[in-house]
């Protein structure tokens, strides 16, 4: 029997349940009433960090700004290739140092402003002018990768001399930009992200925003924060950057030049999470999201979900640092080590499908790739004998570092791979002192060259070989300890010669003798997977993680 | 009472001014730095170097130590380095979203852990009490990642019942005048928000809820208990009193002031404890901005959130010393 006082905590647990099925009411028909012309929602795996795409090195605000501002270069839809973007056509002079860019005709931008020579090279007039603290390498990380330095180096922030020299209109639809020196991250320097052209009308009214605030503490100026106010020509504008939802709204552009987007609204969240982001997938939260946990992959796809595979740009390593290791300094030993590993093992257990035992230390895919090179076949006896004739018959220990809290497209589990890669080690008598960090210190402790032995590896930004062997062996650092002046000079050789046909056998050789000086191991290259709803029909997987979700549409 | 709260306030400098210290010595301490987590992976040593000197960082501690403190006293807390935003105005864009999941955990606390502790101590030894008892110690040990993990996996995975992340569906409008979104929902009658910004809340709510609810269950039972036991309450019962007021006026109000206190300690921590249930629910509030400034080593953001939250929770504990004076009058007396 119940007494009145017994009643009230009842009567409070039905109130809270009458609450919670208003409130579920609620969320379900809002989710019921999804029709076609419901928003298309992306989870990302962090907010972007500025509206213009110059202002910032995040892959995460590339994946924003590609879909709003298109570059004069592009990559094929799906691929890794060269095309035209903004330019049609293009070509070289013969000393790579004066490129000829053919633009589109009929383009506008969101503003309605068209697309002529004048404004490409009021783009580049404005990076290359910029001053103060735009020139701060946080800032304009890309346009000093690709193009140097500035107009007027300021000493407080410019780390080298201008590859630029000049963006001339030639005519109207034909734009010249000539560079100091040829390098072969041209042309693909052309189609990073980070260049993306803005309209004339924006430029003039962005010329007097300035950084604020004094070194160490940057303000953005308010155009790269409110959206609104930057004009690009891509089949998305930006409508709408809700910084306190991490969300960035965009909206078609019914006048693009191409095919229009297939989605009305698409919409950026951050779910920093991976497996948040994975479950709100599930729940019917979002449609899609990245970097996808080879774990995951299967049980999506039974679940019904749509989670297609990219095609392989990344390379993964272990690498020896010869100077922080008087054993890793012997060649018989790195070799003795390659031998030791079972890479077979790491992509058949690790890795998604799809990935494959690498040879050398870029994918298959880009051109200089090197059938030559020396190899490695998993033999422990070999490596056990050839340990022992480099005196080392018993062994020896060595530091090996890994990076925690971290999925990266070219190592989704790098605590697993460390493991097997232990496991294999300490099967021929070298014993393994595990060294974690956080991926924030991961970076500079290899940098500084305190990880004698460590796992890392590269998505590729623009389709050169130089962006994969050139980042690592084209000059001394401590990361590697590799002291080879000979390999060093032949790669700025090669990486500075216009002639394709000839950088390419150069990139050929340049493989063939970074493993015969065995740095390192490549271990494996391996296609990072995207998933989708099943009612979407996805966008081409790009291998440089680039997508067009304009491609993208309701089923 | 005006005294003792100037004198409460003025003691917030020598503490904010002692934590500043440590958090500096600490973020001295932590390995790698935002010239690692800033630039990507191919950056060269020039480059990282050359931003470590434009951030700053290159700079003795003492001069980093006194920079800070003078950015401090005219207001400026800096700004971060992911965002380029000012530090403050990143604070109160977020803290909106984490106060009302505090609140909403602690009302979720409260209006369930209040009355089960006071039913488990008047009903000792049932089933009731070993079920409030029993379940307060799994609340205080389930990890609140565990269970975020489980309330999603079963309440909007499976059942689809809430949203699995954000604090309102995508795309939705609405009119933002204090950053409250159910508040403003509510002066604008704009009651899709309203529920849609509910409904969201529910499950890190819940999750949020477990410790202090299992907490203040336990105390309550506890308090009561003991103030049961009280001599006041015994001759309060015999000289004839209604029960009714025996237990409103003499057992729970007398019993309440254990649990106020700890309600206070409780309300400051959520906010510490939101870190972990906000990353878990993509919930954008203080907590998972936290959590991502730690890993990018963005520290205006860590230190200048880590002050305004310790100052929130010097204020929360000036207030709840303020409410013993109504429910003690022997605290007011003196």
């Amino acid at each position: 029997m119940f007494t009145k006082s017994s009643r009230k905590p009842l009567g409070l647990v039905a109130v809270a349940a009458s609450l919670t099925l208003v409130a579920t009411a609620c969320a379900e028909s809002d989710r019921d009433s999804a029709d076609g012309d419901q928003p298309f929602v992306f989870g990302s795996a962090g907010d972007i960090t500025s509206l213009d795409p110059f202002l910032t090195n995040d892959g995460e605000t590339f994946r924003y700004s590609r879909q709003v501002f298109e570059t004069l270069l592009d990559h094929e839809s799906g691929g890794s290739e060269i095309v035209g973007g903004l330019a049609e056509t293009w070509e070289q002079s013969e000393d790579g140092t004066v490129w000829t860019f053919d633009l589109r005709e009929g383009v506008t931008f969101h503003d309605g402003d068209e697309l002529d020579a004048e404004a490409v090279c009021a783009n580049f007039d404005r990076w290359y002018n910029m001053t103060g603290a735009y020139q701060s390498s946080n800032l304009s990380y890309y346009w000093q990768s690709i193009f140097g330095g500035f107009a007027e180096p300021d000493e407080d922030f410019s780390t080298g001399e201008s590859r630029f020299v000049s963006c001339d209109a030639e005519d109207e639809l034909t734009a010249v930009i000539e560079i100091s020196e040829y390098s072969s991250i041209f042309p693909g320097g052309f189609s990073l992200a980070a260049f993306g052209i803005m309209s004339p009308t924006t430029l003039e009214a962005i010329s007097d925003e300035e950084v604020t605030g004094e070194e160490g503490n940057l303000t953005l100026p308010e155009y790269a924060q409110v959206a609104g106010s930057l004009a690009g020509t891509g089949p998305f504008t930006a409508e709408e950057w809700n910084q306190d939802q991490a969300e960035v709204t965009l909206r078609r552009n019914d006048d693009y030049w191409g095919d229009p987007a297939g989605f009305e609204t698409m919409i950026l969240r951050a779910i920093p999470d991976e497996t948040a982001r994975r479950q709100a997938l599930e729940a019917g939260d979002i449609h899609g999201y990245d970097l996808v946990a080879p774990a995951d992959v299967a049980p999506l796809e039974d679940a019904g979900f749509q989670v297609p595979t990219r095609d392989v740009f990344n390379v993964l390593y272990l690498a020896y640092q010869q100077e922080s290791h008087e054993a890793l300094g012997e060649m018989e030993v790195r070799e003795a080590l390659s031998h030791a590993v079972n890479r077979q093992r790491i992509v058949d257990t690790i890795l998604p499908e799809g990935g494959e035992v690498a040879t050398q230390f870029h994918p298959n895919t880009l051109d200089g790739w090197s059938s030559d090179v020396r190899t490695f076949d998993y033999d422990p006896e070999l490596a056990r004998e050839m340990l022992a004739d480099a005196g080392y018959e018993d062994g020896f220990d060595v530091e090996f570092c890994y990076p925690t809290e971290v999925t990266r497209p070219y190592m989704p589990a790098p605590k697993d791979i460390f493991d097997v890669i232990t496991e294999d080690l300490q099967e021929v008598g070298v014993t393994v002192e595990a060294t974690p960090y956080e991926w924030s210190v991961y970076s500079g402790q290899v940098d500084s060259g305190n990880c004698p032995m460590y796992l890392l590896g590269w998505t590729g930004d623009y389709n050169d070989a130089y962006n994969f062997i050139g980042t690592w062996f084209s000059t001394h650092n401590d990361a590697w300890g590799l002291d080879d002046d000979e390999l060093f000079d032949r790669m700025n050789e090669v990486s500075t010669n216009p002639d394709e046909e000839e950088r390419v056998a150069g990139y050929e050789e340049l493989n063939e003798l970074v493993m015969d000086a065995l740095p390192g191991l490549p271990i494996s290259s391996s296609p990072p997977s995207i998933a989708f709803a099943p009612d979407v029909e996805p966008p081409n997987v790009s291998p440089l993680t680039q997508e067009m979700f304009s491609e993208a549409s309701w089923k | 009472m005006l005294r003792f709260i100037v004198r409460r306030l003025l003691q917030l400098i020598p503490t904010l001014g002692g934590l500043s210290i440590l958090l500096f010595v600490w973020l001295q301490r932590l390995p790698g730095g935002p010239e690692y987590a800033l630039l990507p992976d191919d950056a060269t040593a020039e480059q990282r170097a050359m931003l470590r000197r434009s951030l700053g960082l290159d700079e003795p501690v003492m001069v980093q130590y006194l920079a800070f403190l003078r950015r401090i006293v005219q207001g400026d807390l800096g700004t971060s380095l992911q965002t380029g935003r000012p530090v403050l105005d990143e604070f109160f864009l977020r803290f909106p979203a984490t106060f009302e999941l505090a609140v909403t955990a602690m009302l979720i606390a409260v209006t369930i852990g209040l009355p089960l502790g006071y039913l488990a101590a008047r009903r000792r030894g049932t089933a009731l009490d070993f079920a409030a008892v029993g379940g307060s110690l799994l609340g205080i040990c389930t990890p609140v990642f565990f269970l975020a993990f489980i309330l999603k996996v079963v309440f909007a995975e499976r059942l689809g019942l809430f949203p699995s992340a954000f604090r309102l569906s995508p795309g939705i409008s609405r009119t933002d005048i204090t950053g409250f979104v159910v508040l403003d929902g509510m002066m604008t009658r704009e009651w899709d928000v309203v529920w849609d910004a509910v409904a969201h809340l529910a499950l890190p709510g819940l999750a949020l809820a477990s410790i202090p609810l299992a907490v203040i269950t336990r105390m309550t039972r506890a308090s009561v208990l003991e103030v049961m036991g009280e001599d006041y309450v015994r001759t309060a019962n015999a000289k004839g009193l209604h029960r009714g007021t025996v237990r409103t006026r003499h057992v729970l109000r007398n019993a309440l002031l254990p649990v106020v206190t700890a309600v206070g300690l409780l309300a400051g921590s959520l906010f510490a404890g939101a870190v972990l249930t906000e990353s878990v629910f993509a919930f954008p509030g203080i907590g998972s901005f936290v959590y991502i400034a730690t890993q990018e080593r963005d520290y205006p953001v860590l230190t200048g959130f880590i002050l305004l939250i310790a100052t929130m929770y010097v204020l929360i504990n000036l207030l709840v010393d303020i409410s013993y004076s109504l429910l003690d009058p022997r605290v007011r007396a003196q």
